[in-house]
């Protein structure tokens, strides 16, 4: 119970991963399995962020003459914000190529294809 | 001329040979004539290298470096050039075989065909001449390839059947055991577990098994896998391609494969025990003693078979298969006197079953008939035919005055001289039941034969579709081939002197 | 001049961003191709400079500074052999691609988005250069995603042609994005232990936490051995290591020709790049193999890719799903090759990179000229063509004998190289397999080749002429090229070598 709560930012993330992750391989809707991959990648993003957090560490903007002041780390928050447009984009195609099939398919649902796609033996 | 120009040339002329024929596809009389210019041009070439390699001269050719470390490179060696003497000899009457063969069948695709045949013949020299491990492998890989079209060369759900069965277990065969126990050589060569990746007389592990840096089990494994990796030596029980390869036109059967591929295949055993083992170093660690055993099998049993076929070609095939054991066996009782009697039965065997070929095929072409049941009475259509197979059929038999009789008589002798070695006596009681029993068993498969063609009347279907000889270049080609069965029995010198050069390296 | 030497690095990676953005905005209406075609010739005479550059550099290295900001703090593109090699590789691939391009994706993709399949192909190239020059470990991850975003569009893209290349789009974004995912959580485990990102300056600091793992105090081991796990999973997902190579035989099917023969021959290869970075010049040998033997792992994955993947390939009837799935073997013999860490070994998996991506690429070329002129890639459809398209079909048949191994192509020169490096190792029985494998390969090429040789046209069928020559001079180019190296592999197996050594020496 101890570590859970020493470690608490680090459970967060991993809770949300695992919740991506199963969104992914358990849902057979589309959409749901393209947001539960985003929030998978969510998971990770919380994860740079409260690595980037030092004990007792003030906001990365230096004060004139003070000495001894502890900073967190600027670079893992600077490095998400990177990492997020990646995934707004992957999220855009994702959702693109989910409208084509829709047109196409008619359905977005993954178990309905692959029966149309059998039944077409293509 | 100087010996490393006629090695080149003899490996380019076909090459070029085959350009010529692809180009010259529109104009069939022209085509033909590339053929035998570059048939005789090819046998002239390797033939100016006889008198160089009986005054053993140095004769070496390195043309690149496929893999930086392990050039392809060539060297003149009295059985190689055995091999590429009776190979690029037997392609002349085997071309001029072709054109009547193949206008006489009105057979398809013939620029295909015939610009084929050289690279066979190149790879076939390529295979002679070899320096190193590499080098033999690859050409005997090339020689595989370029041999599939024309066995497929009919086209038909037969032919490719049977090209899978060729390509399938000469490929099989090359890559998992020759090319594995090549590289394996290559990897101990680096560490010192052989003395290098050049075919070497007396063989390449002699000193490192003295010195210990390599096991016998080890030699003894990659003996196995050469043998094995060898597929074209057709020894039970991957000879399965041979008698598939029969659905390929005649002058392929008779040239490629009871001479060229096959030989291929044989004389490559016999270089890996001369050249890369060692006869002494198989003796000393008994590591070949199976082999003895495997080759006479296949001699017995193929034969057996041979005599149950009732197609011409399949029992001629299997044959075959036979007679390339005796080689092996020879090989096997690795004593200086039966390579000695390898090498001559190289020769032997290659006159006598082309020969055999020719008349099939001629038959073929005459009668269209491929059944040896079909064959009463066709000797007095076609004399000159069965006649010829007379000949070659008693040569296989080992009668004289025919070349069959002098290889199995070196043959005999390479068992006595074994004989008066210390150990027990089995193996060369074995070897001399064997010869004994093949040779009643080939006389009772053939004679049949020559009998039925000269003895049993004409049936009363044949009577009704009268038809002489095969075209001429089919006679011709078939007549000269027996006179050099015939020949060769009195005029052996050449050969045995290239032989007892084999002899003296095995030593 | 000076100037572009200088910023030779950069330039390489921003001249096809930044035409790619231009081309998706004003390539319209064929101009895109120029563009397209432009650039990356440009970007093959930049990479080849580069490689010059390398080999002629003391110490075969050059380090440039993005903005001239030092190397750790910065963002820092490093060239050496190895990536200079397959710099090299990707833009020469890449270049004789856009050259077949131009009539295979006009006949396969609307007219009216040929501008952003062009802007798309160039970002595509853009990120699989980015990942091989890039020395920084984040940037490789953005680069990636340049990568595989354009990649999923441009396969989604032969919709046009079979509605399930959409499913196939959709299967490979969620498969690669679960895998960049895992290798940026990877990171972020190295950035925990290291707070650094710049690969070789994580190597300096990882050697101060190894030296303190033998003691009472091990710092950061559960941190290294996760972050390396991560990425190493992540790195299998994108260069479809079985058996996470789920994603790659839709997607290679179902893609526009020119899109599965780029893919084929540089996204996997990048792929392995990366892995081979990741395991020899971040984590080090002795870390990722006498530590954590992940060779054992890796040894089993490409031995069971070699050999699933070749026997899967000769059941399908599909040609290109069978090129696919021969694809995965042939990763298999990538991996396996650095799998056994020795200097053979890699050389192996790098001269094999490059003889397969040319290999590959020709054959999906050609086939990509059954598509052109037949309109499907299904077997029965390549029925009697060796007739019809003898250029073609002879490529694709020299091809397929490279995928065998068979002598005087390629593929042999690999093979030899691979199977050597097994023995050296004393691995016979991966000796063995690899053996196996090029029969198996035999089978299944064989399969096609029967097919194309002695199958029979339908009567009926319309007459055909041979590919177009812009289609039949870059097949054959990859072809001649996949012979030429198996006849004379001095060039190859030299830059190989010296990449491999290399890469090796550079690792205590």
């Amino acid at each position: 119970m101890q570590m859970v709560l020493d470690y608490y930012n680090y459970w967060i993330c991993v809770v949300l991963m695992m919740i991506g992750f199963y969104g992914v391989m358990a849902k057979t809707n589309l959409i749901k399995k393209a947001l539960s991959l985003s929030l998978f990648q969510t998971g990770i993003l919380v994860f740079y962020i409260s690595i980037g957090k030092v004990d007792g560490g003030t906001g990365p903007v230096t004060v004139e003459g003070a000495t001894g002041v502890v900073y967190s780390n600027p670079l893992p928050h600077a490095l998400m914000l990177t990492a997020i447009v990646v995934g707004v984009a992957t999220l855009s195609v994702a959702m693109a190529i989910i409208v084509n099939i829709r047109e196409r398919y008619g359905t977005i649902d993954e178990k309905d294809i692959e029966q149309m796609e059998l039944e077409s033996n293509e | 001329m100087n010996g490393e120009a006629a090695l080149a040339l003899a490996l380019f002329t076909p090459l070029a040979g085959t350009v010529l024929i692809a180009m010259s596809g529109q104009f069939p009389n022209l085509r033909e004539m590339f053929t035998l210019v570059t048939a005789v041009l090819t046998f002239i070439f390797v033939a100016s290298l006889y008198p160089l390699a009986v005054n053993e001269q140095v004769v070496r050719l390195e043309l690149f470096s496929m893999i930086p470390g392990v050039p392809v490179a060539f060297r003149l060696e009295p059985l190689g050039l055995v091999y590429a003497l009776v190979a690029t000899l037997l392609w002349i009457p085997n071309s001029l075989y072709s054109i009547g063969y193949m206008r006489g069948n009105h057979e398809k695709h013939q620029t295909r065909f015939y610009s084929c045949f050289p690279i066979a013949i190149a790879s076939a020299i390529g295979i002679a001449f070899a320096e190193n491990l590499f080098t033999m492998f690859l050409f005997y890989e090339v020689l595989t390839l370029s041999t599939f079209p024309l066995v497929t060369h009919k086209g038909s759900t037969d032919a490719v059947r049977s090209g899978r069965v060729y390509l399938g277990i000469l490929l099989t065969t090359s890559v998992c055991f020759q090319l594995f126990a090549v590289l394996w050589i290559y990897a101990l060569a680096k560490t010192g577990g052989a003395s290098g990746t050049d075919f070497e007389a007396g063989g390449i592990f002699r000193d490192a098994l003295a010195s210990n840096a390599v096991s016998p089990a080890v030699v003894g494994l990659l003996f196995f896998l050469y043998i094995y990796g060898i597929g074209k030596a057709a020894l039970m029980p991957v000879h399965r391609w041979l008698p598939a390869a029969m659905v390929a036109p005649t002058p392929v059967s008779a040239f490629l494969h009871a001479v060229a591929v096959v030989k291929a295949g044989v004389f490559c055993v016999i270089k890996v025990i001369v050249y890369v083992f060692g006869i002494d170093t198989l003796k000393l660690h008994n590591l070949g003693e199976w082999l003895l055993y495997i080759s006479g099998a296949t001699i017995i049993i193929a034969s057996l078979i041979a005599a149950f076929q009732d197609n011409l070609k399949k029992r001629l095939a299997y044959s075959t298969i036979s007679q390339l054991s005796y080689v092996v066996m020879a090989g096997a009782l690795f004593t200086p006197l039966a390579i000695f009697a390898a090498t001559a039965h190289i020769v032997a065997h290659a006159f006598g079953k082309i020969t055999l070929f020719f008349a099939a095929g001629s038959v073929y072409t005459a009668a269209h008939k491929t059944q040896v049941s079909q064959l009463d009475g066709i000797g007095r259509r076609m004399p000159w035919t069965m006649a010829a197979f007379t000949v070659g059929a008693l040569s296989m038999v080992g009668v004289p005055p025919l070349v069959g009789f002098v290889s199995k008589f070196y043959l005999l002798n390479g068992v006595t001289e074994s004989w008066t070695g210390a150990s027990g006596h089995f193996d060369e009681a074995f070897v001399l039941v064997v010869i004994v029993a093949s040779t009643l068993l080939n006389a009772s498969y053939f004679l049949p034969i020559i009998y039925r063609a000269f003895f049993k009347p004409l049936s009363d279907e044949d009577r009704k579709h009268p038809h002489g000889e095969a075209p001429w270049p089919i006679v011709f080609a078939l007549t000269f081939t027996a006179g050099l069965t015939l020949a060769f029995f009195f005029w052996q010198k050449p050969v045995l002197a290239l032989a007892e050069l084999v002899r003296r390296a095995a030593v | 001049m000076e100037w572009v030497h200088k910023h030779l690095p950069a330039l390489i990676i921003m001249v096809p961003l930044c035409m790619g953005l231009v081309t998706a905005i004003i390539g319209r209406r064929g101009a895109g191709w120029y563009m397209a075609m432009g650039t990356t010739a440009a970007t093959i005479a930049m990479a080849i400079q580069l490689l010059v550059n390398v080999l002629n550099t003391p110490g075969q290295s050059i380090t440039y500074m993005h903005g001239n900001w030092p190397a750790p703090f910065g963002i820092a593109y490093v060239i050496d052999p190895l990536n200079a090699a397959i710099l090299v590789i990707v833009a020469l691939i890449a270049a004789i691609v856009t050259m077949y391009a131009r009539k295979s994706v006009a006949s396969e993709i609307s007219v009216g988005k040929l501008h952003f399949f062009y802007g798309l192909w160039l970002f595509c190239i853009t990120g699989l250069l980015g990942i091989t020059i890039t020395g920084d470990a984040f940037n490789l991850y953005v680069l990636l995603e340049i990568s595989s975003l354009s990649t999923y569009t441009l396969v989604a893209l032969g919709k046009d042609r079979n509605r399930r290349a959409l499913t196939a789009a959709i299967n490979y974004l969620v498969l690669g994005t679960i895998g960049a995912c895992f290798y940026l959580a990877g990171i972020a485990y190295l950035y925990m232990a290291t707070g650094s990102l710049n690969i070789a300056d994580i190597a300096a600091r990882m050697q101060d936490i190894y030296a303190t793992w033998g003691t009472d105090s091990p710092q950061y081991q559960k941190t290294v051995i996760a972050g390396f796990a991560l990425m190493a999973v992540g790195l299998s997902l994108k260069l479809a290591l079985f058996p996470l190579h789920g994603w790659l035989p839709n997607a290679y099917t179902y893609a526009p020709s020119a899109v599965s023969a780029l893919l084929a021959s540089t996204a996997t290869k990048v792929g392995a790049y990366a892995f081979i970075r990741v395991i020899f010049t971040l984590m080090g040998v002795d870390f990722a193999y006498h530590l954590l033997r992940t060779d054992v792992a890796l040894l089993i994955s490409s031995a069971a890719a070699i050999l699933f993947g070749s026997f899967i390939a000769f059941r399908q009837t599909n040609v290109k799903k069978l090129l696919a799935y021969s694809s995965i073997g042939q990763v298999g013999y990538i991996t396996m090759g650095f799998a056994l860490g020795s200097v053979t070994g890699l050389t192996a998996s790098v001269i094999h990179l490059f003889n397969h991506a040319l290999t590959k690429g020709g054959m999906f070329l050609a086939l990509g000229v059954v598509a052109y002129r037949v309109g499907n890639t299904k077997l029965q459809s390549l029925a009697g063509l060796g007739r019809k398209l003898p250029f073609t079909m002879g490529a694709f048949t020299a091809g397929g004998l490279g995928l065998i191994g068979v002598p005087l192509t390629a593929g042999f020169v690999s093979k030899w190289y691979l199977v050597s490096a097994c023995l050296e190792a004393g691995r016979y029985e991966l000796a063995g397999i690899v053996l196996v494998g090029s029969l198996i390969a035999l089978l299944y090429t064989w399969k096609v080749v029967e097919v194309i040789y002695f199958g029979k046209r339908a009567d009926d069928a319309a007459p055909m002429r041979e590919a177009p020559l812009t289609m039949l001079v870059p097949t054959l180019l990859l072809i001649g090229g996949s012979l030429y190296f198996g006849i004379d592999s001095s060039l190859s197996a030299h830059i190989a070598e010296t990449a491999a050594r290399f890469v090796l020496g550079g690792t205590p």
